[in-house]
């Protein structure tokens, strides 16, 4: 009987995480049309978007290959199910400990080697260079987050979120220069892997500086709405990360009754409501940088990463 | 063991018979069908031996040093590398069949391809020094032969000489260290050897020497000169061989000397290791980054990849120099488990870029393109191979570097405080190595086979023969299956590391979900196999509900492009332009990376250049010096080959009374 609770907790994650990924863009959305004083498309929009593109018919190039076409449910799959590993409202869910925090920054990187492949398949100019600076990006925010994993790791004694999140939780977790150095690193990582400003710029289409959407140009469709609704599924996870890692009250303890459970998701929902406002006043208040700008400030990442990693290994004596 | 020798003869015997014959295309088809038996009977031996955990098998052989004879023995460690080589010499020769056919000049092949093999063998069996000695240089003489095979094309003389001058200076230095290991007494046995005690000096001294020794064989870096060069140039499956399977014959004789032989060491030996493994791993993968020859990419790889198992390594070392046996076991089952995959992936790998070289006749990336199309099989086993290798979940070279990233993370108890400030960096390093690589591999596989043909033979592609295919597909799942089912691999792997650390992994098998758990659950575990089911799973259910809800309507027309489509095939991103922004960041500091464009005035009608130079900052700084240095003693001591006998003779009688004066003293 628990084995189905359980099982039932687990898949409700994951379908709570696939509903509120468009709303969490729209969110953003709205964050940021509200601060430019314009009235902003509703909340809902980008529900509609994606069924919109689910309906329209697909115009694919004509030497388009079988990767272009599966590339984006690969994205897509690889993308959920790092999110339903993430905690959002309850730690120890069934399948938690199956991977810990290395395997969910690897199945981003999984993602996001298709999605570039999928940019370079049909051979269009667009299409290599988002894929040639999106690795650039990446190149740099993977390591940083890797960092970031072991600061986080090396203080909780764990790289499992759920055993993360539950010491973050105990009394033993303190205020410490490293978790926040891991915290403004993690927060740079998110901007740079989610191609928001300052590093990329998730509203335009044709501009030179352009990364994401200059990968997914060929797309159309059905494969579009898939597309789109990772990228969102990825914002949501780098969300629900910081929240988990940082900010984890009112997380249900695994086992914990319907209350805890209704006390975790409505928290989680505030959480969301937070994050998507820092966000869209971040990204209104701060202009895009050139793109070889971005190095740097990835770096700063990684060092940052490094530095916390490194006070720790030097602080443990025993 | 007799058994094991005797197929091992059967290889030599094999190496013998295409000599007379050998452009016949069926003497080329029964020799690797023979070799592809022979290794798969010595994998399946091995892999029995290593799993029933039985005693090990020891042989001695009246041949060799007087008083010591050649002696051969299997025991766990032999028994593991026994595996990964003849894996990779079943694969290899398996594709070897179809590969073959298409082979110019077969009877430059043919003999030396069973013989390699065959010393490849010898190396991991050899139970005293100079069988040892004798084998490893053979595989470098047997090994060098096949670089030379195609000795008109372009590099091919220059990669083979470099190969053949840092080769002998590698046997040199293993000499010198199995000098030092015997001892004044000269125990030549490695039986001997593991009963001497060496002194702090003679054990630094043991470690440079093999280091220099093993590592110029693996390609540590700065020793890696020679293998960009000569693994490319050798034919595909033996590319896959060298790279595959030499560089963890290497691997092995370093863990051979120090673990076994030297019982581990200090932990500043682990330091130097993890130190050389870090820059090694992430100077090979930009250096990869650069190339646009399929081949020697994958060449520079290896490279990387040699510096995550020395991580590994070199980790294990510093944690058995405290005393800590479970943090020894966990780095080198991770560093153990790496040499496995990476025999795999390469293999694979390397006969995907041998059976593009087969169908267009191309190495330089610059000229492919678009070939998902002709060749949709061998595409998608390379694809395998290229998520492999980025270490990308559920395949198998996640699991690896996975294990050393865990090891990384229990480090922090090791005292001494010049790993605490190292370790820390080269985990840093070792991630951005692990992005790297996924970079390396999405410009791989997007130039080569995706796009469009950027030229004739690109177009004119067709697929390759049934063997290749087969050898390709079989690591494809051998991959696969390695990363879902890591458990079974790490469980092993426990007998070798028990041999050399005195502890190994907790068992995995009875672990939920076949999942693996280093430590202990709370702290760590991952779960290949679930993972794999949970991306098969959703993205079934995905591509079902769009199809069965949604439109799943389809027109096919131009590309979009923003507008600006365009025909032409040299519109699209090269190699050299996808590694741009990223030779920008890192290479303008490593390779002096520069570049220059040349801007006509406008009205002009010259053509606009632009150049980008990088500068091999290894090569110019230790190679170019030293060769610089012998030609400029060959200069001056030049006069010496033109004297006359009388001043001969007085030089002979100076240089004996020097060398007596010298005993003397």
């Amino acid at each position: 009987m628990s084995t189905i609770l359980d099982l039932l907790v687990q898949g409700a994650q994951m379908a709570l995480v696939l509903l509120l990924a468009p709303f969490l863009t729209g969110l953003v959305r709205k964050v940021k049309a509200r601060l430019l004083r314009r009235r902003g498309p509703p909340v809902l929009q980008p529900y509609r978007d994606l069924i919109r593109l689910f309906r329209k018919e697909v115009v694919l190039a004509h030497n388009a290959s079988w990767l272009f076409r599966v590339a984006p449910y690969l994205i897509f799959a690889a993308t959920w199910v790092a999110v339903a590993l993430v905690p959002t409202f309850a730690t120890g869910l069934t399948f938690s400990w199956s991977a810990d925090l290395i395997a969910i920054t690897a199945l981003i990187g999984g993602a996001r080697f298709f999605l570039a492949l999928a940019g370079m398949d049909v051979g269009t100019s667009f299409g290599g260079i988002g894929a040639s600076r999106e690795v650039m990006i990446a190149s740099l925010a993977e390591p940083a987050m890797i960092m970031i994993t072991f600061t986080v790791a090396l203080i909780a004694g764990s790289t499992q979120l759920s055993s993360i999140a539950q010491f973050m939780l105990s009394p033993e977790a303190g205020l410490s220069v490293s978790l926040g150095l891991a915290l403004v690193a993690l927060i740079i990582v998110s901007l740079a892997e989610n191609a928001r400003v300052p590093v990329d710029n998730p509203a335009t289409h044709l501009e030179l500086t352009m990364v994401h959407e200059a990968m997914v140009l060929e797309y159309s469709g059905r494969h579009l709405a898939m597309v789109e609704l990772a990228a969102s599924l990825k914002l949501l996870l780098y969300v629900s990360l910081i929240a988990c890692i940082f900010a984890p009250w009112g997380l249900a303890a695994p086992g914990a009754g319907p209350i805890a459970l209704a006390v975790g998701a409505f928290s989680y929902l505030v959480k969301l409501t937070i994050g998507a406002g820092l966000l869209g006043l971040f990204e209104t208040a701060i202009a895009k940088m050139r793109v070889f700008r971005v190095p740097e400030f990835l770096g700063g990442a990684f060092m940052l990463g490094l530095l916390a990693t490194l006070l720790l290994f030097v602080l443990r004596s025993h | 063991m007799s058994v094991v020798l005797l197929f091992v003869a059967a290889l030599l015997v094999l190496a013998l018979l295409p000599i007379g014959f050998g452009r016949a295309a069926r003497v080329s088809t029964a020799l690797y069908l023979a070799a592809t038996a022979i290794s798969l009977f010595l994998f399946g031996f091995a892999l029995s031996h290593l799993v029933s955990g039985g005693a090990p098998l020891t042989l001695k052989l009246p041949i060799g040093l007087p008083f010591v004879g050649a002696n051969f023995r299997l025991d766990a460690l032999s028994a593991f590398f026994l595996a990964v080589v003849n894996l990779g010499g079943t694969a290899a020769s398996l594709y070897g069949i179809g590969y073959g056919r298409h082979e110019k000049s077969p009877e430059r092949v043919l003999p030396f391809y069973p013989a390699f093999l065959a010393a490849m063998n010898l190396v991991v069996l050899a139970d005293d020094a100079f069988t040892f000695l004798l084998s490893w240089e053979f595989m470098s003489l047997a090994s060098w032969a096949l670089v030379m095979a195609h000795h008109k094309e372009r590099g091919n003389a220059r990669a083979g000489y470099i190969y053949l001058v840092m080769a002998g200076f590698g046997t040199f230095c293993l000499l010198l260290g199995f000098g030092l290991l015997a001892g004044p007494d000269g125990g030549y046995t490695f039986e001997a050897m593991r009963a001497g005690h060496a002194t702090p000096l003679i054990e630094a001294l043991i470690l440079a020497l093999v280091l220099v020794g093993a590592g110029s064989k693996a390609g540590l870096v700065p020793l890696h000169v020679w293998l960009p060069l000569a693994h490319p140039a050798a034919p595909s499956h033996v590319s896959a061989l060298m790279s595959g399977v030499m560089t963890k014959v290497a691997v092995y004789g370093f863990v051979r000397i120090v673990f076994d032989l030297l019982n581990g060491g200090s932990w500043w030996s682990g330091l130097v290791v993890l130190v050389l493994g870090g820059v090694t791993a992430a100077l090979g993968v930009l250096y990869a980054l650069m190339q646009h020859d399929l081949k020697r990419l994958l060449a520079y790889h290896t490279v990387e990849n040699i510096g995550i198992i020395f991580i590994g390594l070199g980790l294990a070392l510093a944690f058995q120099a405290n005393g800590m046996a479970a943090g020894a076991a966990l780095a080198l089952t991770a560093a153990l488990f790496h040499v496995f995959n990476h025999s795999l992936f390469k293999s694979l790998l390397f006969f995907g870029a041998g059976a593009v070289l087969t169908a267009t006749g191309e190495r330089d990336m610059e000229h492919l393109g678009g070939l998902i199309h002709k060749m949709p099989l061998t595409s998608f086993a390379f694809l395998v191979g290229c998520v492999a290798i980025s270490a990308l979940p559920p395949l198998n070279g996640f699991v690896s570097e996975w294990l050393t990233f865990q090891a990384i993370l229990i480090s922090p108890v090791l005292p001494q405080w010049a790993l605490k400030l190292t370790i820390p960096a080269v985990g840093a390093l070792l991630a951005l190595s692990a992005a790297l690589a996924a970079a390396c591999f999405v410009k791989a596989f997007g130039i080569t086979f995706l796009g469009r043909a950027r030229s004739k033979a690109a177009e004119a592609a067709t697929e390759v023969d049934r063997f290749s295919l087969t050898a390709m597909f079989a690591l494809s799942a051998l991959c696969l299956l390695a990363g879902i089912l890591p458990g079974f691999v790490i469980d092993g792997l426990a007998p070798a590391i028990q041999g050399l650390v005195g502890a190994h992994m907790p068992p995995q098998a009875g672990e939920r979900w076949l999942s693996i758990v280093p430590i202990a659950e709370s702290r760590s575990s991952y779960d290949g196999l679930l993972v794999f089911i949970f991306i098969a799973l959703s993205a079934f259910i995905a591509a079902t509900a769009v199809h069965r809800l949604a439109s799943h309507a389809l027109r096919r027309s131009d590309p979009w492009d923003c507008g600006f489509p365009n025909a032409d095939p040299a519109t699209q991103y090269t190699a050299g332009s996808f590694a741009q922004p990223i030779r920008r960041v890192f290479g303008t500091l490593v390779f002096r990376a520069r570049e220059h464009v040349e801007m006509p005035p406008p009205g002009s009608l010259e053509p606009a250049r632009f150049e980008t130079t990088l500068r091999d900052l290894v090569w110019d700084g230790i190679y170019a010096p030293i060769a610089g240095g012998i030609n400029y003693a060959a200069d001056h001591i030049n006069w010496m080959q033109f004297l006359t006998v009388r001043r001969y003779l007085t030089l002979v009688f100076v240089s004996l009374v020097a060398l007596l004066l010298v005993l003397a003293l």
